[in-house]
């Protein structure tokens, strides 16, 4: 028991090693791992050292720990760079259901041994949050995960948060009259059970699809505090060490993440961002007209171009279009052309997102210019082309005080000779307003999927 | 409302409510200097830290005596681990990514 006790220290250790070195790009590969060999003496310690783990289920624990790795390996191997976020989002609602399952079965135990009124009230406070916790970790993880994957639509209901407030003080009454004893039924679990998972749905459902990093940030702080309730359960060092530290650093992410999109957690959680909220100033309307540009146009723009920069946004991500943008940064490096990118901190799905998509297909990192490095360099650009990015470079957020994204930083392209925004349709980003670039004399449009047109583009590039 | 208080003076609760406040503000220093471009991979590594609650139903598997639970202890064991495997397996691969254009 001892030396479980020391196991349990050295784990605990290699968590705090481990988050720290994630936190720098030269030795954040590293620190995974630690945190990945920590773990793993935390788990076969456990097995082995473990008072109370019979050998006899041995099979079971093995089976189950060999089920998990086999799945959790290939699907992790299999994802491409872009289903990312989704991916994570579903293992975190493994972990929260992992939470709720102990619950479940810590209760039992309490009921085996008698009248569940009788156990240590604390005890049954910690059972009951736990299964709260993890089960909404759990739920809202899934409609996370089917929202990223665009299985699941936005669904707002009629006095949705109203709802929603009243669902989540329902649950914590039920579970707290059930600890003090007003409720003496044994079912009141499933109960809480019931509610929770509902509320997950519910919490998630009406937040939109780019709001979603935010959320899962979020839902993944509390499977750390379901953890470390288990922790407070078993009296269990490495648990509560582990869900505590991922519970306060995962909801700091959250609060961070927001900040890079200068929006308050409450807005993404209330979500009226954009949708709805019409009487809080639309920012003001703008007159003038569009002009398109053809391929052929655009092209032969950027070969005669000095210097070209390239805004990657959540439309390259959807589209897919980041192997596709490298050859087309390849074929006019080759024609002389000084290609950067500009990486606004909230592009793609997630912060950091683009990055990591652009690296893939081979980008040098090099190449990738964060905001405050790129903005004075614009004025010297002769093209931008910006790719399924909106409200990043959307001057409002600098000459407009009423538009909702006033304040945002963004990225100053509105100083390059010419801008070439490659998009679907006119559609508004998803702050939901208007994006004046669009209508400024410098400004092209070239409407399509950016896959398709960057892959057009690339051929025009080529034949010039 | 005593209960609520004999529990926390309790020098071994005490002890516990000391570490949790100390581990929040931990986990708050270990975040606030970090670049946006590591966000992700670092949302990542956390989300297989968390994956710890595998300890928690590795004992419940491990004293199961009935059916019940046997059944939901197998289970949890299973995603748990996958919560363990494919959070650090996910990280991995992103960071991956991050070393190799960097030389």
């Amino acid at each position: 028991m001892n030396l479980l006790q020391i196991i349990y220290l050295i784990a605990s250790l290699t968590f705090i090693i481990g988050i720290k070195m994630l936190g720098k790009p030269e030795s954040a590969r590293r620190g995974n791992l630690i945190a990945a060999f920590g773990m793993t003496i935390a788990i076969f310690g456990t097995i082995f050292l473990y008072e109370g783990v019979k050998t006899s289920n041995y099979g079971w624990i093995f089976g189950g720990l060999l089920v998990g790795t086999v799945i959790g390996t290939l699907m992790a191997k299999k994802v491409k760079m872009t289903g990312m976020p989704q991916m994570v989002s579903f293992f975190n609602g493994m972990g929260g259901a992992c939470a709720g399952i102990i619950s479940l079965v810590e209760f039992n135990h309490i009921l085996q041994q008698g009248d569940f009124l009788a156990a240590p009230k604390v005890k049954l406070a910690i059972i009951f949050l736990g299964l709260v916790i993890g089960s909404i970790s759990f739920a809202g993880s899934m409609i996370a995960y089917g929202k990223l994957v665009e299985k699941i639509k936005d669904k707002v209901l009629p006095l949705q948060q109203l709802v929603n407030i009243g669902l989540l003080l329902l649950i914590l009454g039920i579970a707290a009259a059930a600890t003090v004893g007003y409720i003496s039924t044994p079912n009141v679990l499933f109960l809480i059970l019931a509610l929770s998972l509902l509320y997950g749905v519910l919490f998630v459902m009406p937040i939109g699809g780019a709001d979603m990093p935010v959320v899962i940030s979020l839902l993944n702080s509390f499977t750390g505090v379901a953890a470390a309730m288990g922790g407070f359960l078993y009296d269990n060092k490495v648990m509560l060490f582990g869900g505590i530290l991922v519970g306060s650093a995962g909801t700091l992410l959250t609060v961070v993440m927001c900040k890079a999109m200068n929006r308050s957690l409450t807005n993404v959680l209330i979500g009226n961002f954009g949708g709805g909220k019409k009487d809080a100033g639309e920012g003001k309307a703008i007159t003038g007209s569009i002009k398109e540009i053809s391929k052929a146009d655009a092209a032969v723009l950027m070969k005669y171009s000095k210097k070209v920069v390239i805004v990657p946004g959540y439309g390259l991500a959807v589209a897919q279009a980041q192997h596709i943008c490298h050859e087309l940064e390849q074929v006019l490096e080759d024609e002389g052309v000084e290609v950067k990118y500009a990486i606004h901190p909230v592009a793609g799905r997630m912060p950091g997102h683009m990055n990591v998509l652009l690296a893939e297909s081979n980008v040098s990192y090099d190449k990738l210019i964060e905001m405050d490095d790129i903005n004075p360099e614009f004025k010297t650009t002769d093209v931008v082309l910006i790719v399924g990015a909106n409200d990043v470079v959307n001057p409002a957020a600098k000459n407009d005080p009423n538009s909702p994204i006033y304040g945002m930083p963004i990225l100053d392209v509105e100083d390059a000779a010419h801008t070439i925004v490659m998009k679907r349709s006119m559609k508004a980003g998803y702050a939901g307003i208007e994006n004046e670039l669009f209508f400024s004399p410098k400004n092209s449009m070239l409407f399509g999927d950016a896959k398709k047109t960057l892959t057009e583009l690339v051929s025009e590039l080529k034949s010039l | 409302m005593n209960t609520i208080i004999d529990f926390i003076a309790e020098e071994h609760n005490l002890l516990m409510i000391y570490l949790v406040i100390l581990m929040i503000f931990v986990g708050i220093e270990l975040i606030e200097k970090v670049p946006s471009v590591l966000h992700t991979p670092l949302m990542s590594g956390a989300n297989a830290i968390h994956g710890v609650v595998i300890i928690g139903a590795i004992i419940i598997m491990g004293e199961a005596e009935n059916m019940y639970a046997t059944i939901l202890g197998f289970i949890a064991v299973v995603l748990g681990t996958l919560n363990v495997v494919g959070g650090f397996v996910v990280t991995d691969r992103m960071l991956e990514m991050f070393k190799k254009k960097k030389k």
